[in-house]
């Protein structure tokens, strides 16, 4: 086992974990913030993003042992004392999800981008959620409220 | 309107004052999912729950000659294994919808002596955590004799092909001959024949994010088991499991809050549910299992891939198509699992859009070793859609007809709907040519020509092309019995339960299982403008559970049919409510319940609205105070429950003839590509899509839908296949090779719509999730129409990445073999 100890959505949170964990499972079953998901073995679906020091990352392609004295924040963190953000405001006004299922991921890859880029074309917003896939909505009106959170 | 053989049941509908129906609320699911406070089923958590892990066949096709167990269970935090010897013993094998051949089959929870494709589950294992159950699942030893593997659909009627079921004496599950109309008469009449040797539907499916998974309790003391679960259909997985089990189907309790999308992929999980169950009784304890995405991909629902052969087409010198006549064949895999239902469900759609009146399909289905196949997305319509469709674009281009015009000429009019197709089928209202003609100006299609020119210019061969579709939704499982005359299945049906509690809130409780369609939110919809309240005064209950009594034998979500069953059933138990409420405030009034109106959250009497009682008080009266009622209104209970059932009759076996489904959504496509000429490479440059799928209580959840089954298709069309090896390997096992769209595969979008309200409804709502496939067929007839100037190559497969698009482009004559014209010259002429 291994000692941990890093930041989660403002708190500090010491740990044993074995060496083989990965992230997004320590998130998931040890800590219970379900809102991380799981959607591929491969690294390819995105549903597992977290940002790690400000940064969007798979949780899937990290071990745990690797979040050790970083920030995470994971989807639990954006909405405040229950008020959704903007962002998350956006897309239940354009109808940016269906299932549910990789809309954490998505809405964590588009906070890192309107972090780091607030004024994004239309180009750069498909570009910056290319490694989160949907299944359900054609990403057609989860750029729209990217678009929209923007403004 | 045309005459139809079997009356359809108008339904009489009164004038409704404008309320939410037909506005865009926001949805009710979203505050809860956009926080990640949705609960899927592996967030379900039970204390000293085993996680399993399935030990998979690394082969397509082999005995199993010994499984051992012993080193697994010896590793520390492993709780037990199952394997399928125990499974034999413990269970039966699954009821068989087929007739003979396909009813001999024996399929199991577990392979029992022998694997039949690869990623079949051996054994499963249950551990402390899913890391240990991997380790575990390592550790099993399972000594195989591999044996040929049948991967090829079209050999496995060759005598020599190995045969995966012995009982079956071959590898046909299904086989019959669909004869409608006068084929022969129609072959006479004709003055071109067309005809297309071979068109090959490809092996795809909707890959849902979140891959299947369940947390299962079993209940010692009552001998009952809980599933938390995203099986989407549970009505049907509790008659496959409870015989299987031989226990109850009480027994069997269903429930799910929220499921990360089905498209149909989820409805088949019951051989793992069976094990699961089995696993948490032998060990008793919970037992959770998530599906990795490998193991959805190598083992859970494929869609269907069909072969059409034969195909014959008998055409008029005007271009009116007289008929068709093909041979299907129709591969389901290594189990007939929902199968061999795919062999009639295409026939909902039989001449797709057209006035097709003489048809024959001679129609197989047979078993490969390869992942069983169950619905998807358009199930077996798709397949039967695209086959049209491209009959519709190869006939075009051999007799130089334009794609638009020969459409045109050949649809069922708006003015003859209701329209009954040549095997009974009525299909309710819509506006084909209308829909095409805002598709096409969506489009820019008087621009064509020009953009042809334009994109010549820069090395690229520019097409257009033309996807029109029909999404037939709300079965009449009769249709099961064209296939098996001795099924005892006819008819449909939805439950809701709606009542008013003792403080006055409303709540609505569903039979349906939803995957991202907003059910809350419509639902809620629905009721509040009957009631006369706002859909925030409405708590629908997220999910479903099989215990709330809000479940009939067809409950679930698929098919296309929310908007009419569920809705319908939300619709009947809310009048039923409302009923109640009037009366028991005509109790109180001591007026007559046709003088009270509901509105603003209250009941008052409609002359004097000042005579009001808030709801809360009526929910307080019957639920707690109904001494004060006069006994006449004392059976009101506030709390109904409805079943919606649609108005089918059982068809006709012989003539294997009657309506199957209640409505036909349509969705017209239109995109323009463009193929590089040095490499076969292309660009989907623009899309419209224009969608009638009657009355839209959501038009932004409807609009939803059609993104989805649009990008679904486009995926299916350009890069996602499951495309096996000889020796039956699966090659695309995950999303690297599975290449679903991304955000920068998308082209841009334009959507357009018109209402053809349906008559047969209770809103004039049709179902509509499933979309039709209508961007396969549009990809493919673009691919064609872009392809023409080098030597126009015949699109003949659904699934064309770039390198096959190289392949037409520089050897057109191969495809071009394929077809054929037989034009004849008549007296007079």
């Amino acid at each position: 086992m291994i000692s941990i100890s890093f930041e989660l959505n403002g708190e500090t949170v010491e740990r044993e974990v074995e060496p083989r964990k990965l992230l997004v499972h320590f998130i998931r079953d040890d800590l219970g913030l379900t809102g991380t998901h799981v959607g591929c073995d491969t690294g390819n679906c995105g549903a597992c993003t977290i940002l790690l020091d400000g940064e969007a990352v798979k949780s899937c392609m990290l071990l745990a042992a690797q979040a050790d004295g970083t920030g995470v924040e994971t989807v639990e963190s954006l909405a405040a004392d229950g008020e959704l953000s903007p962002l998350q405001q956006a897309f239940t006004d354009a109808h940016a999800l269906q299932c549910g299922y990789c809309t954490p991921g998505m809405l964590m890859s588009a906070t890192y981008l309107l972090r780091n880029n607030p004024e994004p074309t239309e180009g750069e917003i498909r570009k910056a959620i290319q490694g989160n896939i949907c299944r359900c909505t054609g990403y057609v009106n989860i750029v729209e409220a990217i678009q929209e959170a923007a403004r | 309107m045309t005459e139809t053989t079997m009356e359809p049941l108008v339904v009489e509908r009164e004038e409704t004052k404008p309320g939410f129906a037909g506005t865009n609320i926001p949805r009710k699911e979203d505050k809860r999912l956009l926080q990640g406070q949705g609960v899927f089923f592996d967030d379900v958590r039970r204390h000293e729950a085993g996680f399993v892990e399935f030990v998979r066949s690394p082969y397509a096709h082999a005995k199993i000659l010994s499984v051992d167990v012993s080193k697994a269970l010896e590793l520390d935090g492993v709780y037990g294994t199952l394997t399928g010897d125990e499974v034999a013993i413990q269970t039966d094998p699954f009821f068989q919808i087929s007739p003979d051949p396909g009813a001999k089959i024996r399929d199991y929870a577990l392979a029992v002596g022998k694997t039949r494709f690869m990623g079949e589950a051996v054994v499963a294992v249950a551990a402390r955590t899913r890391d240990l159950a991997r380790d575990a699942a390592e550790l099993v030893e399972v000594e195989y004799e591999p044996l040929p593997a049948l991967v090829d659909t079209e050999r496995a009627l060759d005598p020599d092909a190995p045969v995966l079921h012995d009982e079956m004496g071959g590898n046909t599950v299904y086989s019959g001959v669909f004869d409608w109309g006068d084929y022969e008469a129609a072959l006479a009449e004709a003055d071109h024949v067309v005809r297309i040797e071979r068109l090959h539907f490809d092996r795809f499916s909707s890959t849902p994010l979140e891959t299947s998974g369940a947390v299962v309790e079993y209940n010692r003391g009552t001998g009952q088991w809980t599933l938390y679960t995203n099986n989407q259909f549970p009505g049907f997985a509790i008659i496959m499991m409870a015989p299987a089990m031989r226990v109850g189907m009480d027994r069997l309790r269903f429930v799910t809050q929220d499921i990360g999308g089905g498209f149909g992929n989820k409805i088949c999980t019951h051989p793992q549910l069976v094990a699961l169950c089995l696993l948490a009784r032998k060990l008793n304890r919970p037992v959770h299992w998530h599906e990795w995405r490998t193991d959805q991909h190598a083992a859970n629902s494929h869609g269907n891939e069909r072969v059409f052969l034969e195909v014959e087409v008998p055409v008029k010198a005007d271009g009116t198509l007289l008929g068709f006549k093909a041979r299907a064949l129709d591969d389901a895999g290594a189990f007939a699992r929902y199968e061999p239902l795919g062999c009639i469900i295409w026939s909902q759609v039989t001449p797709g859009l057209y006035r097709w009146r003489h048809i024959r399909i001679d129609f197989t289905q047979v078993c490969t070793n390869k992942s069983p196949v169950g619905p998807n997305r358009g199930y077996s319509r798709l397949q039967h859609l695209w086959f049209t469709e491209r009959v519709i674009d190869i006939v075009a281009q051999e007799l130089g007809i334009d794609p638009v015009e020969i459409r045109k000429r050949n649809y069922i009019k708006a003015e003859e709907m209701p329209y009954e197709t040549p095997n009974g089928c009525v299909y309710d209202s819509g506006d084909y040519a209308r829909s095409l003609d805002q598709a096409l100006e969506l489009i820019g299609y008087d621009r064509i020509e020009e953009r042809r020119r334009d994109a010549e210019a820069r090395g690229k061969l520019l097409g257009v092309g033309i996807g029109s579709t029909l999404d037939s939704g709300t079965n009449n499982f009769g249709q099961s019995t064209l296939l098996n005359p001795e099924l005892q299945f006819g008819g449909n049906n939805e439950v809701a339960t709606v009542k008013l509690d003792l403080f006055g809130e409303v709540v609505v409780t569903l039979g349906t299982t939803p995957q991202g369609q907003g059910h809350e939110t419509t639902a809620a919809m629905v009721v509040a403008d009957i009631l006369g309240v706002t859909p925030d005064d409405v708590n629908v209950r997220p999910g479903h559970d099989s215990y709330w009594n809000t479940h009939a034998g067809f409950s679930g979500t698929y098919a296309s049919q929310f908007a009419v069953t569920g809705l319908g059933a939300v619709k009947g138990a809310t009048e039923k409510l409302a009923w109640e409420i009037k009366r028991v405030a005509a109790g109180v009034f001591g007026a007559d319940p046709d003088d009270v109106e509901l509105a603003e959250g209250q009941a008052r009497l409609r002359e004097n609205p000042e005579a009001a009682i808030p709801f809360m008080g009526i929910g307080a009266i019957v639920n707690a105070n109904n001494a004060i009622l006069p006994m006449e209104t004392r059976d009101a209970t506030l709390n109904v429950r409805h079943v919606y059932v649609p108005p089918f009759q059982l068809p006709d076996k012989e003539r294997k003839f009657g309506n199957l489904t209640l409505t036909y959504a349509m969705q017209i496509h239109v995109c323009v590509i463009e193929v590089d000429k040095e490499t076969g490479a292309y660009e989907l440059v623009d899309w419209a899509v224009v969608d009638d799928c009657g009355k839209r209580i959501h038009p932004q959840i409807v609009e939803g839908q059609v993104h989805g089954a649009w990008a679904q298709g486009l995926g299916a069309a350009t890069t996602e296949t499951f495309a096996y090896d000889e020796d039956g390997n699966l090659l695309t096992a995950n999303f690297y090779d599975y290449h679903v769209p991304h955000a920068l595969d998308m082209p841009p979008l334009k959507t357009g719509h018109i209402e053809s309200p349906s008559p047969f409804t209770p809103l004039g709502t049709k179902g509509m999730g499933e979309g039709g496939g209508g961007a396969i067929h549009a990809v493919c007839a673009a691919i064609q129409d872009a392809l023409r100037p080098v030597g126009k190559p015949v699109v003949t497969d659904s699934h064309n990445p770039y390198h096959r698009v190289w392949q037409l482009m520089t050897r057109p004559e191969e495809s071009r073999k394929l077809v054929g014209v037989e034009s004849r010259t008549t007296n007079g002429r």
